[in-house]
């Protein structure tokens, strides 16, 4: 993950991705394009095989069929996939319990042995500040409220300096101003640093406020992608349920 | 436990492939070692002096009855350094340090910090696994010396307070040195570092394949110990065995 040239955002190309865990079929046959820069959002309902779509870009799973190119490259290949540097944003934030937030957000460079421990500090405390969590640097997770847990994990992953960072429901369990926040947080890194930011996420406040382009996803399949005008116009059952779904409170 | 053996032996062999990035690991090696030592040390001195007790009190008497005075420091210490010390302190440690190694990678696996650590290409072998196994190697030896030392004062003193038997400490040291040579406590030292081995990889192997909450992590964590206490009675046979040629 460390040979990229530049910072730029990559493009991601999505063909056929199959995937079966036994008899159930999870992903049948995704395919989708993100363009270098953008903010894409697949949207779903909870089941509809989002993050396991995620874990196979990552590279945490491995499909049954179908590949994933990043600029037109596969990265089926570990040698390929190390080109291009990634990040995923856990749901959970994945922080390691048992270091700070600080030695969480520095343990790509501290392990690596990327920098020397003085400028990691530097970059540590960098990242921390353009997510607003400087003053939690000693902190232990274990300290930090959900939407924190969730900004020191963004900060992580900008150690890395991604060309691509993929979010997995960056805004559950949050309240709507801590949503709001984060949604911000992904529009201000896409502007300031030109990644490609794949989320995934079933809140449709978030989707329709950061998106570039939706896709909405249901049963292991893309259902429609465009714009978020054009994907509120489409015309499929599943996809207006899950767009308009409210409280009947006349029942 | 058998069908995960073939996954065991991988984990271990993947580990032995990183022993190269053992020196990188060091911090963590000695933070592991630390609480290793740390945790069980007073708890061995305990164990160690009660079994010490026990074999002297248990075979004392019926040797001296039948005029094998010279045989109880002997007895005594044999069994602590070769069979007693190793075993006694392998089930410690996987109780105690076992568990405790399968319920943190348990909890890594279960909420995707070791998910995380892979997309950071950090390889969880070498950053979770390495460190314990090479704790543990280093550790229960020396816990074992500590441990067969601590037994044999336990034997001297039960020996010399019961009033079946009345052998004085120097008496019984000189007993012991008599029959006791230094390569049966090596054997037990030797004994003892597999069992760490065995420990380690059990457990951090259990931990890494936990699925589910925390049911899933308490499921690991007996799995863990139980595991880890067959093989090495197992083992024990095997080396003792090996050992006696």
């Amino acid at each position: 993950m460390s040979n990229a040239s530049n910072n730029s955002g990559v493009g991601l190309l999505v063909r056929g991705l199959r995937r079966n865990f036994g008899a159930q079929e999870v992903l049948k046959g995704v395919d989708f394009e993100v363009q270098p820069g953008e903010i894409f959002v697949i949207m779903g309902p909870s089941g509809s095989g989002k993050s396991v779509l995620l874990k196979h870009l990552i590279g945490l799973e491995e499909p049954d069929a179908g590949e994933i190119l990043i600029n037109g490259e596969s990265i089926t290949t570990p040698e390929i996939a190390a080109k291009y540097r990634m990040a995923l944003v856990f749901q959970s934030g994945a922080l390691l319990n048992s270091l700070t937030v600080g030695e969480n957000v520095g343990l790509y460079l501290t392990e690596h042995r990327l920098k020397s421990p003085e400028e990691i500090k530097k970059i540590v405390a960098e990242k921390l500040e353009d997510v607003g969590l400087q003053d939690a640097i000693d902190k232990m997770p274990g300290e930090l409220s959900g939407g924190m847990k969730k900004r020191a994990a963004i900060a992580r992953a900008l150690v890395i300096e991604p060309q691509l960072i993929l979010y997995d429901e960056p805004t559950s369990e949050l309240d709507p101003l801590s949503s709001v926040v984060i949604g911000e947080e992904i529009l201000a890194l896409n502007k300031r640093i030109h990644v490609t930011s794949l989320v995934v996420s079933h809140d449709r406040d978030l989707a329709f406020g950061v998106a570039d382009r939706i896709a909405v996803m249901a049963e292991g399949k893309i259902l429609v992608i465009g714009t978020p005008d054009e994907v509120k116009k489409f015309d499929h059952p599943l996809v207006q349920q899950f767009l308009n779904a409210d409280f009947k409170r006349d029942l | 436990m058998f069908e995960n053996i073939g996954e065991i032996i991988l984990l271990f062999w993947r580990t032995l492939l990183a022993l190269p990035h053992a020196w990188r690991q060091r911090e963590k090696v000695f933070d592991q070692f630390f609480e290793i030592g740390n945790a069980s040390l007073l708890m061995v001195c305990v164990l160690s002096f009660f079994i010490g007790g026990v074999i002297a009190l248990n075979f004392g008497p019926p040797l001296v009855e039948r005029s094998f005075v010279s045989a109880v420091g002997g007895v005594v210490g044999l069994g602590i350094a070769k069979e007693l010390a190793p075993v006694m302190m392998a089930i410690l440690i996987a109780g105690r340090i076992g568990s405790a190694m399968a319920a943190e990678l348990g909890s890594m696996r279960v909420y995707q910090e070791i998910d995380a650590l892979r997309t950071m290409n950090i390889n969880p072998i070498h950053y979770l696994v390495l460190p314990r196994i090479l704790a543990l190697a280093a550790a229960l030896p020396m816990l074992v010396v500590f441990s067969i030392l601590v037994g044999w004062f336990g034997g001297a003193l039960v020996a010399d307070m019961n009033h079946s038997m009345e052998i004085p400490f120097r008496v019984f040291f000189a007993d012991l040195r008599n029959i006791v040579e230094l390569k049966d406590v090596i054997n037990g030292v030797f004994k003892s570092f597999c069992f760490a081995i065995i420990i380690g990889a059990v457990s951090c192997h259990q931990g890494l394949i936990t699925i589910g909450g925390p049911r899933g992590i308490g499921r690991s964590v007996t799995k863990a110990v139980v595991n880890s206490i067959v093989l090495i009675v197992i083992f024990d046979y095997i080396l003792t065995r090996c050992l006696l040629k």
